[in-house]
């Protein structure tokens, strides 16, 4: 006989078919309802349950059963409201009576789509499997035969540069007597010299208003106090009107992408500026969704994101996947460059951000013959993003690692490797090891590399990981506080603290560097394309990007 | 650690002197090779100061490849010298072939030919017979130049010199350079041997360059036929004072510049700061990290010494005026010239940029702080 309730449930999702299982301890939980008030996606929910209990009250055992209703913390089985693991819950436990737990049988893609509407995430590829870069190794130490340096004691010169390098051949040289000089003042591109490692594109609107302001903050420090030259790129969507008719404006990358967003106020705010940028950033793509145009979600367009971008309140702000203006590489993109160029008198360097891709090549060749493109960036696909289809993410894009590799081969054998200057993104600092990341891609060929997802890690404590924990930056509910405009979650992120990170993570960054680069012996010149100090101990890839095998 | 014997002068010396000094130095290398390479030659080279000489070592096969290329291309002989080679038994050194030196006429074509059109023959000359050579090991070439003679091999410095015979019958010229090996982390191949060599720049060096894969890559993308071989991390020291000084012009004092440059704050003092930045930046990939002294004789003559700017390896001159020695080590200046002021000898540092002008009549220092 069957009851009068269904029993097999056959269109419910068990809890095993959840990324992340609460596991919730009723012997510690208060029921204050902390947790359930702070998870970000509703995943758990208090509720009420009969409980029997065996029950002895006498001054003999005389054990009864009973039944009673107890209030606890239930895990929803709603796939849109899964817990992403953030852990926010256990944050905010008194009493250590909650955490989130990572299942690793689940089934949380084959559900995700309800409505016909593929997962969209913010975060980096999910694939926590140690990446390429993390795999290469230093084996060029100097040994006797070529005394090391020393890290604490020498002088180190680890600066890069952005901007187009005329080639010696070209340069108009003079010899009076037995002194060089400029035979002429012609056109000499222009050049900065940075840190080579730079924080890459997050807009502010994507990023809180303190995130950003604590990067920038940053940013400005570790310039005038520490005198560590790095820049931070503005992502799409402008630059404070304030900053941008500020001496600081130097330290910041504008980026313009295919949405041009805040484009009319940096236009408009020019004749007020003060300052040169440090350079332009035309973006063409991004790693973690190559292809895919942006999209500012309507209820993080606030006030000042709506100001700065130029816009109005509240309107979902889709930027194309493409540029619109844009239909060949050999004319639009070189016009593009000539006109940002010129609207800065062609004292900035502008330079063009792609996605990894097979046909990085083809638009290497072609910045190789366009004397006014300063650099190419090229992000790879564990670059992370704000917002994306799960499967732009998880299997679009272009590994960086031999990307980069084959482009700067490519240049060496044009001769035009310092002319040149490639930068590297995309998962730089995945495993954390941001130092020797940066330092195995210079190695590779870079002349410096982006970071975005690590910073957030590191200087905001970014729950984001590579198996889905959090990645809710396209809700505008991260629990941090660092990619939402909602003021009750972005409180909770302190600027000043984002800022002191900032400043420990480059600092620390210097003093890894050195560290690498003094057993290398390497010191007055940042040791790009310096591949025999590089060994893998797998064959192939050393074979890819011709460097040793070593085991 | 490699030593290094050069002595520049007015009058022309043994080379033996050279490889006695060091002999001297003897503590500081395996005596695992000897490179000498001779400029401005006297005996019986000195009435063929314009005829190219041809310097290698071949068997009877490489023999004939090379007689039949300098036949097809018009090379007529001149002069033919071989060392008087004593086989000693119990040597280090063992009999590898025909060494020789033969000085040729350039081809009838080229007799009206500018310096510069000579020069790309000579070197494309013998960059196809070391491609012959290389393909069977007949023959090594070193050298193909006119007033320049070069002989390298394996076993003991002295031992080698003696095996040349030049303790009887030396080689004479005003400018030596030797080069005493200390086969570290290369098998003994002569293409990797010192000193190098490249239409009249030649150099050699103790020690190891750290930045010679970045180095080498712009070498070779500047498309130059004769950047290339590379069996020597040393070997681009050579070129880049070819490139820096005949390819781009520069006076000889900027390659100091070019491989070891200032700080940006240290260029802002020289006169020619603005020339000189740009300079760095374009030719960012010719820094080097030593540790490494190189001395070199240059086309005209003109004998420099330089160090890397942070980890420095020996390097010393002393003398009189008209004979001076570069040496790595003290004792091996003592050597050649015992009987001179001490106290003028000059150690260069990090900003120093030594050159001897042909005739050995004065030391300058040229310091690149003060520019």
């Amino acid at each position: 006989m069957e009851s009068t309730g269904r029993l097999d449930h056959n269109s419910e999702l068990s809890l095993l078919e959840f990324p992340y299982i609460i596991r919730w301890r009723e012997d510690r939980c208060t029921r204050c309802g902390k947790c359930t008030a702070v998870c970000p996606t509703k995943a758990i929910e208090p509720s009420a349950m009969v409980q029997r209990i065996v029950h002895s009250d006498g001054a003999t055992p005389l054990p009864a059963t009973i039944r009673r209703v107890s209030h606890v913390i239930r895990q929803v089985r709603d796939i849109d409201r899964h817990c992403v693991g953030c852990g926010t819950c256990s944050l905010v436990c008194p009493n250590m009576a909650i955490v989130p737990e990572y299942n690793p049988n689940h089934k949380f893609l084959f559900h995700k789509n309800r409505g016909g509407v593929p997962y969209k995430r913010g975060g980096r590829r999910n694939d926590p499997a140690t990446s390429t870069i993390d795999k290469l190794k230093f084996t060029r130490i100097s040994m006797l035969t070529d005394p090391a340096l020393d890290a604490g004691r020498h002088e180190f010169h680890i600066r890069t540069l952005l901007g187009r390098i005329p080639q010696a051949e070209s340069l108009q040289m003079r010899v009076d007597g037995n002194r060089l000089s400029l035979a002429d003042d012609g056109f000499i591109p222009p050049v900065r010299e940075i840190f080579p490692i730079r924080i890459g594109g997050m807009s502010i609107g994507a990023l809180s208003p303190p995130m950003w302001e604590g990067l920038a903050m940053g940013v400005a420090y570790l310039n005038e106090v520490e005198n560590i030259p790095v820049v931070m790129c503005s992502g799409e969507g402008g630059l404070p009107p304030r900053l941008l008719k500020s001496r600081y404006l130097k330290y910041f990358i504008p980026q313009i992408a295919s949405g041009y967003f805040g484009w009319d106020e940096i236009i408009h705010a020019l004749p007020d500026m003060i300052e040169d940028p440090a350079a332009i950033e035309i973006k063409y793509g991004q790693g973690a969704k190559p292809g895919d145009g942006g999209l500012l979600m309507a209820y993080k367009v606030l006030k000042l994101i709506a100001k700065i971008r130029g816009v109005p309140m509240y309107v979902d702000l889709a930027s194309p996947p493409t540029h619109q203006t844009k239909y060949s590489i050999e004319e639009a993109v070189a016009k593009m460059i000539q006109s940002v160029s010129m609207a800065w008198g062609f004292r900035v360097p502008v330079y063009p951000k792609i996605s990894g891709t097979k046909t990085a090549l083809a638009v290497l060749n072609n910045l190789a013959r366009n004397p006014y493109a300063a650099a190419l960036t090229i992000d790879g696909e564990d670059g992370a993003t704000g917002a994306a289809f799960n499967v732009s993410m998880d299997k679009m894009g272009h590994p960086i690692a031999s990307n980069l590799r084959d482009c700067y081969l490519e240049l060496v054998k044009q001769g035009k490797q310092n002319e040149l200057p490639l930068f590297a993104a995309g998962g730089v600092g995945k495993d954390g090891h941001l130092a020797a990341n940066a330092a195995a891609l210079i190695m590779l060929g870079a002349s410096g590399v982006d970071i975005g997802k690590y910073i957030m890690q590191a200087a905001a404590d970014c729950f984001g990981d590579e198996k889905n924990r959090c990645n809710l930056c396209n809700l505008g509910k991260c629990p941090r506080g660092i990619t939402t405009q909602d003021p009750r979650l972005y409180k909770r992120l302190d600027a000043d603290h984002v800022a002191e990170r900032v400043v420990d993570v480059f600092k620390s960054a210097e003093v890894e560097l050195k560290k690498i680069f003094a057993p290398l012996g390497r010191s007055t010149q940042l040791p790009i394309g310096m591949s025999d100090a590089l060994a893998v101990s797998d064959q192939a890839i050393a074979d890819r990007l011709k460097i040793s095998y070593v085991c | 650690m490699c030593r290094l014997s050069a002595i520049t002068a007015s009058e022309y010396t043994s080379v033996m002197e050279a490889i006695m000094a060091l002999d001297t130095m003897k503590e500081g290398h395996d005596g695992s090779g000897l490179g000498v390479t001779l400029k401005d030659l006297g005996g019986e080279f000195e009435s063929l100061k314009e005829y190219p000489i041809l310097s290698g070592i071949c068997n009877p096969v490489g023999r004939k490849k090379i007689d039949d290329y300098m036949e097809a291309k018009g090379f007529k002989v001149k002069f033919m010298w071989e060392p008087r080679i004593t086989e000693v038994p119990g040597s280090s050194v063992t009999k590898r072939g025909q060494y020789l030196a033969t000085a040729y006429q350039y081809p009838d074509a080229f007799m009206d030919k500018s310096d510069a059109e000579k020069a790309t023959l000579l070197m494309q000359t013998r960059l196809d017979l070391r491609r012959q050579g290389e393909e069977d090991g007949s023959l090594y070439v070193f050298t193909f130049w006119p007033d320049v003679l070069t002989l390298k091999e394996v076993g003991d410095p002295l031992e080698v010199g003696e095996f040349f015979g030049f303790d009887k019958e030396p080689l004479l010229a005003r400018t030596t350079l030797a080069q005493g090996r200390q086969n570290t982390n290369y098998a003994i191949y002569l293409y990797a041997c010192h000193p190098f060599f490249l239409q009249g720049y030649c150099t050699m060096t103790n020690g190891e360059n750290t930045a010679f894969v970045p180095n080498r890559d712009y070498l070779l993308s500047r498309k130059f036929e004769g950047y290339n071989g590379y069996n020597s991390d040393s070997e681009v020291f050579c070129h880049i004072m070819h490139f820096m000084h005949k390819q781009l012009g520069y006076p000889i004092q900027y390659y100091k510049d070019v491989i070891t440059p200032l700080k940006d704050s240290e260029i802002a003092q020289r006169p020619e700061k603005d020339a000189l930045l740009l300079m760095k930046r374009s030719l960012r990939q010719l820094c080097i990290d030593g540790p490494n002294c190189v001395i070199g004789f240059m086309p005209d003559g003109t004998v420099f010494m330089t160090q890397d700017s942070k980890k420095l390896r020996p390097g010393i001159i002393g003398g009189v005026p008209g004979k001076y020695a570069l040496m790595s080590e003290e004792c091996g200046v003592d050597q050649v010239i015992p009987n001179r002021n001490k106290d003028n000898d000059i150690i260069p540092m990090r900003y120093d940029f030594v050159t001897i002008a042909p005739g050995a009549q004065e030391v300058q220092v040229w310091n690149q702080l003060a520019g």
